[in-house]
């Protein structure tokens, strides 16, 4: 069966993600006031094959640990849908 | 002493560091990262760049390369390692380090002369160095923003596991002088087995006269007489 996985990467809460900050500064600017706490991360998807809705599940658990997300400074999360 | 310098698709302080140890009287080979043969290199320097392309996260993944269990298996075994910016990303990446190299505090590509203070004569590639003098080397990165945990941040401290901090011209470190936000001013670590050295600063390329910088060949002069004594 095949899966689709959609994968979200985001900098841990903890952690100063300039990015954020400066586009945060631009919404500003822009004179959208109301915005506060802009954090940027990655939005990832791939396709997987595996015999169930659980293998696929531990396939992207496995990716992102080892090497989609850096748990050191970034959590993730991921839906898993058959296709 | 041999030494192997691993090469990315991506890497382009490979020649710099090979020439400046091949100065030095040095024996240097470049290793290509598909191979898994180190070819006898007793001291593996992963290089500067932008191995492949910095995609995903810087270092990530080149960590993956095939070299990369041969080098693994080499610092495990005690061998020495030592990566230099992109290198240094590598090594954080693999775990051979402590930390991470975040995006830089102000989120800019930084290429300028910094100075680094020695904070741990104990690693070889310290062992020589003068710790009250405000060495001048050059940074080249995005990501050099150290950070680590609170726990892990205690270790280094408690361990004298960091090497280097960013200080001004007058060795004093700074909130000013720390040109990418990294905590507490690291600049440059080693692991507790004081065997795998990582620094974002490129010692290679202050190196020759004709720059006008031989601040980074201080370092690297010393590396060589401190493992001869070795």
């Amino acid at each position: 069966m095949k899966f689709v996985a959609e994968i979200n990467v985001m900098p841990q809460k903890e952690i100063l993600d300039p990015q954020g900050k400066a586009v945060k500064l631009g919404l500003h600017n822009l004179g959208i006031d109301s915005v506060d706490n802009v954090r940027i991360g990655k939005h990832i998807t791939l396709e997987v094959e595996a015999e169930s809705q659980k293998a696929a599940e531990e396939q992207v658990e496995i990716a992102c640990k080892k090497l989609l997300a850096n748990i050191i400074m970034e959590e993730f999360s991921f839906v898993v849908t058959a296709v | 002493m041999k030494f192997g310098v691993v090469v990315f698709p991506g890497s382009n302080c490979d020649d710099d560091t090979i020439g400046v140890l091949e100065a030095m009287g040095q024996e240097a080979i470049k290793l290509w990262h598909k191979d898994t043969d180190l070819q006898g290199a007793d001291f593996l320097i992963l290089p500067g760049g932008f191995s492949y392309g910095d995609y995903l996260r810087s270092g990530a993944i080149a960590r993956f390369s095939p070299i990369m269990d041969k080098v693994i298996e080499h610092a495990s075994n005690g061998g020495y390692l030592m990566g230099i910016c992109n290198g240094f990303q590598v090594l954080v990446e693999a775990g051979l380090l402590p930390g991470v190299l975040l995006r830089n505090d102000k989120q800019k590509f930084i290429s300028k002369n910094i100075y680094l203070k020695t904070q741990s004569t104990n690693s070889l590639l310290t062992n020589g160095l003068d710790t009250e003098k405000a060495y001048k080397i050059p940074i080249a990165h995005a990501e050099g923003r150290y950070f680590a945990d609170e726990a892990t941040l205690k270790q280094l401290n408690d361990n004298n596991q960091v090497l280097f901090r960013y200080c001004d011209e007058n060795a004093e470190i700074t909130e000013a002088s720390n040109p990418n936000g990294s905590l507490e001013n690291i600049a440059g670590i080693c692991n507790a087995g004081r065997n795998v050295f990582g620094l974002m600063p490129h010692p290679e390329r202050a190196a020759d006269p004709l720059l006008s910088n031989t601040d980074g060949l201080e370092i690297l002069k010393q590396l060589i007489s401190s493992e001869v004594l070795a």
